[in-house]
């Protein structure tokens, strides 16, 4: 089999796992996403968290030795705070993200299907529509390249690694500790 | 094996499983788990189908190429995943409108419908003006320490919450 299918394979693997973990975390549940948004459930924001400082650790240690090639995105103000508000705006009033619908599908979820999917479809379509305006205009505001937080900070990445790996066991644990 | 049929699992246990397959994502493929770039590949491929080859050329589509990549192979394996573990825990079934949202606005399926549709609709066109969603940005991004994605994730959280509280606390 050529490298190409065979990677397709990868990925289909890989997301029937992700796809099990989201369902059994319970995020594939408006309830859940909404309580979230609601500051009520706090899962959402537990599973987002645990899971950085677990790949955070493990593929910074990978880029060390050599074994991967990370790629973090360019972006700018315009792109990403923008879009990021507009994205948020679109979160709560679907009650899903683009990943936990596809989880949403696979648990009989009927408004994710039926409106949520084509709704993502649309909107997809209509920003690849009025990308070309877009991209010599406001996707360029206070553009900042591929930026890292240690390059933010000019420092070696651990240095940024530990200390927000420790924050967010805290944020965590008080998050245990007040119950929520 | 009560933990196979369970309904919840810790979300810290799904955290780490999570970011467990980040690293044979990476390892293996090379590649970052994201999901809404299939959703601009999916719309460039309906597209091409309903008006023909010229669509591949939009600035858009030259950049995100309306073709299966190992992205939208991941997508589809999540429906597949979450629909195996729901059966599994016996947690499927078939509902048009979420229980939280019919305590709200009644079980009107045709309102809860318009209101996904136009809630779809906006996440899409913010995750690709963003150039990613709550995986890309809010996981994997965060994780390579991208500022971009700090910015994203924080960005998709006040709009959010925002959104909810209008939502739930005014409209409701």
């Amino acid at each position: 089999m050529d490298k190409g299918k065979k990677q397709l394979i990868w990925g289909l693997v890989f997301g029937i796992v992700f796809g099990f973990l989201l369902q059994r975390g319970g995020v594939t549940q408006y309830d859940v996403i909404v309580g979230q948004l609601l500051l009520e459930d706090f899962t959402v924001l537990k599973i987002m968290l645990t899971a950085v400082v677990v790949g955070a650790i493990g593929l910074h240690l990978f880029q060390r030795q050599g074994w991967v090639q990370l790629s973090p995105k360019a972006g700018s103000w315009g792109q990403n705070a923008i879009g990021g508000l507009i994205f948020g705006l679109g979160f709560a009033v679907l009650g899903y993200c683009p990943g936990t619908i596809a989880g949403a599908i696979g648990n009989g979820h009927l408004d994710a299907t039926v409106g949520g999917l084509i709704g993502i479809i649309l909107g997809s379509g209509l920003l690849a529509a009025a990308y070309p305006r877009l991209s010599a205009g406001v996707l360029k505001w206070g553009d900042f390249g591929d930026l890292t937080l240690p390059k933010l900070v000019k420092t070696n990445e651990w240095a940024v690694i530990v200390p927000l790996c420790a924050l967010i066991v805290a944020l965590l644990a008080a998050l245990e500790v007040a119950g929520l | 094996m009560a933990w196979l049929t369970a309904t919840r699992w810790s979300p810290y246990v799904v955290g780490v499983g999570i970011g467990l397959l980040s690293w044979l994502t990476w390892l293996i493929s090379s590649k970052p788990l994201g999901c809404s770039t299939t959703f601009a590949r999916t719309a460039g491929m309906i597209e091409k189908a309903v008006r023909g080859e010229q669509v591949a050329q939009k600035p858009y589509y030259q950049k995100v190429k309306p073709v299966i990549d190992w992205q939208w192979m991941l997508v589809v394996g999540m429906v597949i995943g979450a629909f195996v573990s729901a059966l599994i825990s016996g947690d499927f079934a078939l509902r048009w409108v979420p229980s939280r949202w019919a305590a709200a606005f009644g079980s009107g399926v045709g309102l809860r419908l318009v209101v996904a549709l136009v809630g779809g609709v906006l996440l899409g066109f913010g995750a690709r003006w963003a150039g990613g969603c709550t995986s890309g940005h809010g996981i994997s991004g965060t994780m390579q320490l991208a500022v971009s994605s700090w910015i994203s994730a924080i960005c998709f959280f006040i709009g959010g919450i925002i959104a909810a509280y209008v939502l739930y606390g005014l409209i409701a």
